[in-house]
C-alpha cells in the first residue's frame, strides 16, 4: 500500500539528512505505529507519505514514495487526497470551515463526490465517531478530544485507503484517547484501512499496533517489525514492556490483560513487601510550608463555570499532579494561580500575596507557568537569544538557562529558530526558560506533549530536584505514567470541582482511568512504577 | 406556519436575506421622508430581532445602529459649522463667523444656524443611517459563511480565502491578549515600544504559522484539484469573462449618463451579464467540486424576497404616480405628509418575521453560549478548549 524505495530527505540548510536511505513497505490493512525520540524525523516520515514532504516543506527528496501505485513525485498532496487522509498534530489549526458538519463534508466537496453520497458518508462518519450531538456546533467551541474526532472524521468521509495521523492522542485525556484509538482500531478491522501514526505514549498505542517502525533519528536506518519483536530491544518502551523485561516474561506482554494473566506469581512475590511511602506526607499542610492556596475559588467565563469552589493548598517540597478530563478546569486553575486570570469569587494567595499584584520581574521569582502551547513563551530569533534574554531578565549568571536546557534535553541546536524546533524541543526550551529562575511555585500545563521517554525522565529528575529544594510544583497532565512517577499528591478535577485529593498512590490506584499500567497489572497492590518494583525485588526496600 | 413546509429546522438562504435587505435599502434611497425612513429602519430592526440567531455575526446590527446615530450626528454638526448661509428661516442661534479669503467664497464657517437647515441635514443623515441599517440587518441575519458557499464554482477559491480571513481576524485579536499574558509570565514588561514589538512578533509569527498549517491541511484535503479543460473551453471562459466585464463598464456608463448612448445602457448591461454568466459557468467546470447540502430555495425564500420587492414596487409606483411626500423639504418649514402606498409596502417587508423559518444557531449551540443545551454525555462538561490559548479560556 505504501512503499518507500531508498528514500532520503534533507531539509534546506540542514546539516545532514533527516531520512537516510529509507526502504519500507506497509501492506494494506495494517495499523502501523511510528516511534522514535523527540525530533528524530517521525513527522517527516509521515508527511512524506502524502507528499507534504517535499511539496510543502521544501528540501530535497531522493528515491520514490509510492502510495497505492501513485508516486508523490508526480502527484501533489491534493491529488492524493482521495487515497491518503492526513490528520496533523493540531486539529484546530487544520479546520477550514466553521461547523462540524461542513468540516466533515469539506474534503468530499473538493473531490467532487455527488451530493447524495456525500450526505450518506457524513451521516456514517457522525455515527462512527459519535458526533451526533455536535453536528451544528462551531469547531472552535469543541473540546480537544472532540476536535480530534472531528479531524479524523473529516478525512474519513473521503473514504481514503490510508489514514496518517501525527500524535492523535497527545492532547487527550486517557478516556478520550482510548476512544480515539478504539475508533482507529475498528476502522482497521472493519474497513481494512491502513493506518500510520506517530505516537510518543507507547503505553496507549502498542496494544493496537500490528507493526512498529522505530525511527532512531540522525539518519540511522529504520527498524521495523511486529510489536513483540521491536519491544524486546527498543530504547523507547512502555512501562508494561519494561516490567516484562524486568521479570523476564517471554513473549513480552503488550496489553494489561496479557500482563495480568502472567503476573500472578509476581503479585505473590510482592505481596509481603510494602510500596514505598510517600516522600512527604501530604494532606495536612502546615502554615509554615504552605506556598500557595486557593479559597472557595470560582472562575467563570460568561455563563460557563470553569472552577466551582476550589479549596487547595500547595506546599513547599511537594509535587502536585492535577488530573481530570479535557475541559475540567485544570488549565484555568493554573492560569489563575499564575495571576493571569481574575477569580470571579474567592481568593488566590501565592507567597502571602495576590499573584495579580506582582510586577512582571517579581512574578518570575514567585510563579512560573509553562503554558500548553510552549511556543507562546518564545519569540527570540534563536535558541541562544532566548536563553540570553531569560538570563538577563531574571538576573541569572550567563548561561544558566542554556545549562538548564542542556539538562532537560541535550543537543538542542542553539542557532536554530525556536519555530523550527520540533514540538518536544520547543517544550524543553520553554521549560528551561521558566525553570531557570527557580520560581517558588512552578506550574506546568501538559508538560509532556511530544516528549519522548528519555526527555520525560530528565524532566522528572529536574522537577524532583526543585521539589527537594523546597519549591512547590503543580502540573496538569493527562499522562498517567508521568503522574505516577513524579507526583506526591494527586488532585482530580471534574466540572470545576475537586473530586479527589490525596497521596498520588491512593488516588491513581483507585481510579480505573488514571491508574498507570503497573498499578493495573499489580492491583490490588499499590505499586506505581517499574522502578519501585525493581527496587523491591532487589531487596532495597524493607519487607 | 412555514415550519411544516420545511421539515428540518433550517436557516433561510442567505441570498434571500440580502435581496430583501437590498429592496429595503433601495426604498430608503428613493425617499427622504423621515417618517418613511424611520419606518424602514423599524421594520429592519424588528425582523432582525425576531429572526436572528445567537451567532457572533448576529450582533452586528447593534454596531450598525451606533454607526447610524454617529452619521446623523456628524451630518448635523457639519451643517452647524459649515452649512450654507443666506437661506431664510427660523434662526436658532448665531455662531461667530470666521472670515475666509475671497477665493474660499464657497465655504463658510459659522454664522446664523436655522432650524430648517438642521432638520434637512438630520434627514439626510437619517437616510444614510437607514441604508446602513439595512445592510446591518442582512449582515446579522445571513451567515457570511453560508453566503460564501453560494458563490459560483469559479469564485469558490476566492470565497475560501475570504472565509479563512473571516475566521482568522477574531483569533488574532484573542492571541494578542494570550501573548501579552505569556510575556508577563516571562517577567518581561508588556508596555512601551519594546513591549509592543515583543507582542507583535509572536502574534504575527503564530498567525503565519497557522496559515501555513492551514494551507497544508487544505492541500492535503484536496483543495485546488483541477479537471483539465480543453483549450477551447479555457479561451471561451476567459474571453467571455473579460468581454463581459468590459461591457459592464460601458453599460454602467450608459445607464448613469443616459444622454450619451441613446438608452443603450440597459441592453448592454444585459449582454454583459449573459457573457459573464457564460464565463463563470464554463470556468466553473474546471473545478470538480460538488456542494454539500446546498441551501435550498423554497417558499419561505420566495416570500422573503417577495416582501422586499413589494416594498420596492410600492415605492416605484408611488414615484411614477408622483404621490406627494416622497421627497420632502423643510424649507419652508412644514410638516411632511405621509403617503399611504409606500407605508403599506414597507409594512409588507416585515412579513419575514413570521414567514422565515426559525434559524438554528450554527455557532455555539451547546458550547460557550449555552452549556445547558449540550448533550448529557461525558463531554457535556467540556469547556471549549483553544489549544493556542495560554490560559484555557474559551475563544
Amino acid at each position: 500500500m505504501i512503499r518507500f524505495d531508498d528514500v532520503s530527505f534533507t531539509y534546506t540548510e540542514a546539516a545532514g539528512p533527516t531520512l537516510h536511505r529509507v526502504t519500507l513497505a506497509i501492506p494494506e490493512g495494517e495499523l502501523c505505529v511510528v516511534v522514535g525520540e523527540t525530533g528524530s524525523g517521525k513527522s517527516t516520515l509521515l508527511r512524506a507519505i502524502n507528499g507534504l514532504v517535499p511539496h510543502f516543506s521544501g528540501g530535497v527528496l531522493a528515491g520514490t514514495v509510492t502510495v497505492d501505485g501513485r508516486t508523490t513525485k508526480e502527484n501533489r498532496p491534493r491529488d492524493l487526497a482521495d487515497v491518503v487522509g492526513f490528520v496533523g498534530q493540531n486539529p484546530l489549526a487544520s479546520f477550514v470551515t466553521e461547523t462540524v458538519e461542513d468540516e466533515l463534508a469539506y474534503t468530499m466537496e473538493n473531490l467532487g463526490v455527488p451530493a447524495d453520497a456525500m450526505r450518506r458518508r457524513v451521516e456514517d462518519a457522525i455515527d462512527l465517531l459519535g458526533l451526533q450531538d455536535l453536528r451544528d456546533r462551531s469547531l472552535r467551541a469543541l473540546s480537544g478530544g472532540q476536535q480530534q474526532r472531528v479531524a479524523i472524521g473529516a478525512v474519513l468521509t473521503a473514504s481514503p485507503r490510508i489514514l496518517v495521523l501525527d500524535e492523535p492522542t497527545s492532547a487527550l485525556d486517557p478516556a478520550a484517547a482510548e476512544e480515539v484509538l478504539g475508533t482507529l482500531a475498528r476502522l482497521v478491522h472493519d474497513l481494512g484501512l491502513t493506518v500510520v501514526m506517530a505516537e510518543h505514549r507507547l503505553e496507549r498505542v502498542v496494544p493496537f499496533a500490528d507493526r512498529i517502525v522505530l525511527v532512531p533519528g540522525g539518519g540511522a536506518p529504520l527498524v521495523e517489525g511486529s510489536p513483540e519483536v521491536i519491544m524486546r530491544s527498543s530504547s523507547v518502551a512502555p512501562p508494561l514492556v519494561e516490567l516484562g523485561r524486568l521479570v523476564g516474561w517471554d513473549p513480552l506482554p503488550l496489553s494489561v490483560r496479557d500482563a495480568r494473566r502472567r503476573a500472578t506469581s509476581l503479585r505473590e512475590r510482592l505481596a509481603p513487601l510494602t510500596p514505598p511511602s510517600p516522600r512527604v506526607a501530604p494532606g495536612a499542610p502546615t502554615a509554615a510550608n504552605e506556598m500557595a492556596a486557593t479559597r472557595k475559588l470560582v472562575v467563570a467565563y460568561g455563563r460557563v463555570i470553569a472552577l466551582d469552589g476550589v479549596d487547595l493548598s500547595f506546599s513547599r517540597g511537594e509535587v502536585l499532579v492535577l488530573m481530570g478530563r479535557n475541559g475540567s478546569g485544570k488549565s484555568t486553575l493554573l492560569s489563575t494561580l499564575s495571576g493571569a486570570r481574575q477569580p470571579t469569587r474567592g481568593t488566590v494567595v501565592v507567597d502571602g500575596r495576590d499573584p495579580r499584584s506582582f510586577r512582571p520581574a517579581e512574578l518570575i521569582r514567585h510563579v512560573g507557568l509553562v503554558p500548553q502551547d510552549p511556543g507562546l513563551l518564545l519569540y527570540g530569533e534563536s535558541v541562544h537569544a532566548e536563553c540570553r534574554t531569560s538570563d538577563k531578565v531574571s538576573d541569572l549568571d550567563d548561561g544558566s538557562t542554556a545549562h538548564t536546557l542542556e539538562r532537560i534535553l541535550p543537543g538542542v541546536p542553539g542557532d536554530r529558530h525556536p519555530r523550527d524546533l520540533s514540538e518536544g524541543q520547543r517544550l524543553a526550551l520553554a521549560l528551561a526558560i521558566v525553570l531557570a529562575p527557580a520560581p517558588a511555585l512552578l506550574l506546568l500545563d501538559e508538560p509532556t506533549r511530544g516528549l519522548d521517554y528519555p526527555s520525560k525522565d530528565r524532566l522528572i529528575e529536574v522537577l524532583r530536584e526543585l521539589a527537594g529544594d523546597g519549591h512547590a510544583v503543580a502540573l496538569a497532565s493527562h499522562d498517567v505514567e508521568l503522574a505516577a512517577r513524579v507526583g506526591d499528591r494527586a488532585v482530580v478535577l471534574a466540572d470545576g470541582q475537586v473530586i479527589a485529593d490525596g497521596p498520588a498512590r491512593q488516588v491513581v490506584c483507585h481510579s480505573p482511568v488514571f491508574a498507570p499500567q503497573v498499578a493495573k497489572v499489580l492491583a490490588p497492590e499499590e505499586w506505581l512504577t517499574v522502578d519501585e518494583v525493581r527496587r523491591a525485588l532487589d531487596g532495597a526496600l524493607p519487607a | 406556519m412555514t415550519r411544516a413546509a420545511a421539515p428540518r429546522r433550517r436557516s433561510l438562504h442567505p441570498v434571500a436575506w440580502w435581496l430583501w435587505a437590498a429592496g429595503l435599502a433601495i426604498c430608503a434611497m428613493r425617499t427622504n421622508n423621515p417618517f418613511l425612513l424611520a419606518l424602514i429602519g423599524a421594520v429592519a430592526c424588528f425582523v432582525v430581532s425576531v429572526c436572528r440567531t445567537n451567532a457572533p455575526w448576529s450582533r452586528s446590527i447593534a454596531f450598525f445602529l451606533r454607526v447610524g446615530v454617529l452619521v446623523i450626528a456628524i451630518r448635523v454638526v457639519i451643517e452647524i459649522l459649515f452649512g450654507q448661509r443666506g437661506v431664510p428661516g427660523h434662526v436658532l442661534f448665531n455662531l461667530p463667523r470666521v472670515p475666509l479669503p475671497s477665493w474660499a467664497m464657497a465655504v463658510s464657517i459659522g454664522g446664523a444656524v436655522t432650524l430648517e437647515s438642521i432638520l434637512n441635514a438630520a434627514v439626510e443623515g437619517l437616510q444614510i443611517a437607514v441604508i446602513l441599517l439595512c445592510f446591518g440587518a442582512a449582515n446579522s441575519l445571513a451567515s457570511p459563511y453560508r453566503l460564501l458557499r453560494s458563490l459560483p464554482a469559479v469564485l469558490y477559491e476566492t470565497g475560501v480565502a475570504v472565509t479563512v480571513a473571516l475566521a482568522f481576524t477574531p483569533e488574532l485579536v484573542l492571541s494578542i491578549s494570550v501573548v501579552r499574558q505569556a510575556r508577563r509570565q516571562r517577567g518581561i514588561p508588556v508596555t512601551g515600544l519594546r513591549g509592543l514589538r515583543g507582542v507583535a512578533v509572536p502574534v504575527l509569527e503564530s498567525a503565519l504559522d497557522r496559515s501555513l498549517q492551514l494551507a497544508t491541511s487544505m492541500d492535503a484535503r484536496g483543495y485546488g484539484r483541477r479537471v483539465s479543460l480543453g483549450q477551447g473551453s479555457r479561451r471561451l471562459a476567459s474571453g467571455a469573462t473579460t468581454g463581459g466585464l468590459l461591457l459592464v463598464a460601458v453599460g454602467l456608463y450608459g445607464v448613469i449618463d443616459s444622454g450619451s448612448l441613446f438608452g443603450l445602457g440597459l441592453p448592454i448591461l444585459a449582454v454583459a451579464a449573459v457573457m459573464c454568466g457564460v464565463g463563470l459557468a464554463v470556468g466553473g467546470r474546471r473545478s470538480a467540486r460538488s456542494r454539500y447540502r446546498p441551501d435550498p430555495w423554497r417558499r419561505p425564500e420566495w416570500v422573503v424576497v417577495g416582501s422586499g420587492l413589494v416594498a420596492l414596487g410600492a415605492m416605484a409606483v408611488a414615484h411614477a404616480l408622483n404621490v406627494p411626500g416622497l421627497t420632502v423639504s423643510f424649507s419652508p418649514l412644514a410638516f411632511p405628509s405621509i403617503p399611504l402606498l409606500p407605508v403599506v409596502g414597507i409594512l409588507v417587508a416585515a412579513v419575514p418575521a413570521i414567514a422565515a423559518p426559525r434559524a438554528i444557531s450554527p455557532s455555539t449551540r451547546g458550547g460557550i453560549a449555552d452549556p445547558a443545551a449540550g448533550p448529557p454525555t461525558a463531554q457535556s462538561s467540556d469547556a471549549p478548549q483553544a489549544s493556542s490559548d495560554l490560559s484555557g479560556a474559551p475563544a
